[in-house]
């Protein structure tokens, strides 16, 4: 299965996967079953602008003006972070 | 050394299963139910651990289903703020109770697999019956859509059944796969003549693990424990001792690894006499094998130290009698022939019969289907 993502898909996190604070080592978490993974602020700028509605072309734009970057950079590294996330199922996409 | 806060917390809620399977890894001598922790033990405990830094609790056993107030318990670790994972064979989730510990906020269950037929899981499972009950439990999870694992247990009667777990799995709508060969502890060193599965089944299942990863990515992802006794180097157990994880038996003993009661020399520990803090950053046994300080030659000129931080102490213990000594499963300890002694006994067809958990041999004397 190719697990790239279209500009038009929409990315999720899947039931039993959620961010959250790590209150004792600071920053943010992803949780995901029997799995935790400390993000860093790339991870956690892209997760948090996966809402369900956003397509991958959206996000990629937003974290494009948001930080002031080339989109193809930003749409380079979010694919890569996506991809590798996908192959863990710890996100889904709608089409 | 800095000790990081834990990450994962193994709660053994009670050694009670209504399954018998002879490579359970609960000590083998098992604690009954007036020895098991209250309630409101362990939901104080689960606070102290999410205070820690724990992040992801197993709820686990024996079967955590056989308490009958792991509802509460699974609120109370969701209440603590902890990710929730219940390990179960499935024996006694009825479709109420399911419905309870979702409204409870339970986020991920893990599903044991003896076999995937009935004929071979209920005698790896000591229990008539039980796959069918499983297979009934995999669809009222798959059907209420709870994030699934299959954690299929593999030995020498099924790993041959390899390509049907996958499927099996798939089927059942699992995200996860763990084929999760039997380590050598416990239960299973007593039934390891019956256990250990060949070379060629190790390396035929590496093949298909490597293949149907490829074939399933984005429908099934998988973990993959091979069998170490043909490994070239030893595991990295619990991520490094007093490392990442802790461990509390059924009355409130915290160990490092559910195996480390096997360590004669070693006192643990309890959390009736001890806040968890203390136990993980300053008692004697979590700070014992911690780091690569303590470790011997070969481990401490070797480049893999900070891989596997010398490999398991429990194997070490059970295989030459020294927790401190290299894991004899890595090919550069001086202790590796005992495990090639192991292996070149292996000779399927005339192992003796289980013995089965929790069950004397008078008990045990079944014979595989044919």
């Amino acid at each position: 299965m190719n697990l790239v993502l279209a500009p038009t898909d929409r990315p999720y996190l899947p039931r039993g996967v959620r961010v959250v604070e790590d209150r004792v080592r600071g920053g943010r978490v992803l949780l995901a079953p029997e799995k935790a993974i400390a993000l860093d602020a790339i991870g956690d700028a892209i997760l948090g602008r996966v809402t369900g509605a956003a397509s991958f072309a959206e996000i990629v734009a937003d974290l494009a003006a948001t930080y002031d970057a080339p989109e193809a950079q930003i749409s380079e590294d979010v694919q890569r972070f996506m991809v590798g996330l996908r192959a863990r199922m710890f996100l889904g996409v709608k089409p | 050394m800095t000790v990081p806060p834990p990450i994962a917390m193994l709660a053994e809620l009670t050694h009670r299963c209504p399954l018998a399977c002879p490579y359970c890894s609960n000590p083998t001598e098992l604690l009954g139910r007036a020895d098991e922790l209250e309630t409101e033990v362990w939901a104080d405990l689960f606070r102290q651990a999410a205070d820690l830094g724990v992040l992801q609790l197993h709820l686990s056993g024996g079967e955590p289903a056989s308490r009958t107030d792991i509802v509460e318990l699974v609120r109370a670790a969701r209440d603590a703020g902890l990710y929730t994972n219940l390990i179960t064979s499935g024996i006694g989730l009825t479709p109420r109770r399911l419905d309870a510990l979702e409204a409870a906020g339970m986020d991920h269950i893990q599903l044991s697999l003896q076999g995937t037929n009935a004929g071979l899981a209920d005698w790896i499972g000591g229990y008539k019956g039980g796959f069918d009950r499983k297979m009934q439990v995999a669809a009222e999870i798959k059907e209420r859509g709870i994030p699934l694992t299959l954690n299929a247990v593999m030995h020498r009667h099924n790993l041959d059944d390899l390509e049907q777990t996958i499927d099996l799995a798939v089927e059942l709508g699992a995200r996860r796969l763990e084929v999760a060969c039997v380590q050598f502890h416990g239960w299973a060193t007593r039934n390891r003549a019956q256990l250990l599965p060949t070379r060629e089944q190790t390396e035929t299942a590496k093949r298909i693990v490597a293949e149907a990863e490829a074939r399933l990515r984005g429908i099934l992802a998988f973990d993959f424990v091979p069998p170490d006794y043909y490994a070239d180097y030893p595991k990295a157990c619990m991520g490094g001792w007093g490392s990442a994880g802790l461990n509390v038996t059924p009355n409130g003993t915290v160990l490092p690894c559910h195996a480390a009661e096997s360590i004669p020399h070693l006192t643990f520990d309890n959390v009736r006499e001890r806040r968890l803090a203390e136990i993980w950053y300053d008692s004697a046994a979590f700070n014992a094998y911690r780091g690569t300080d303590w470790l011997p030659e070969p481990c401490q000129s070797c480049d893999r130290k900070e891989i596997d931080f010398g490999g398991c102490r429990c194997q070490a213990m059970a295989l030459v009698g020294d927790a401190g000594v290299t894991d004899p499963v890595c090919r550069k300890s001086p202790q590796h022939s005992v495990v090639q002694g192991i292996l070149d006994s292996v000779a399927p067809g005339d192992a003796p019969e289980f013995l089965f958990r929790g069950k004397k041999p008078a008990e045990a004397r079944r014979k595989e289907p044919t």
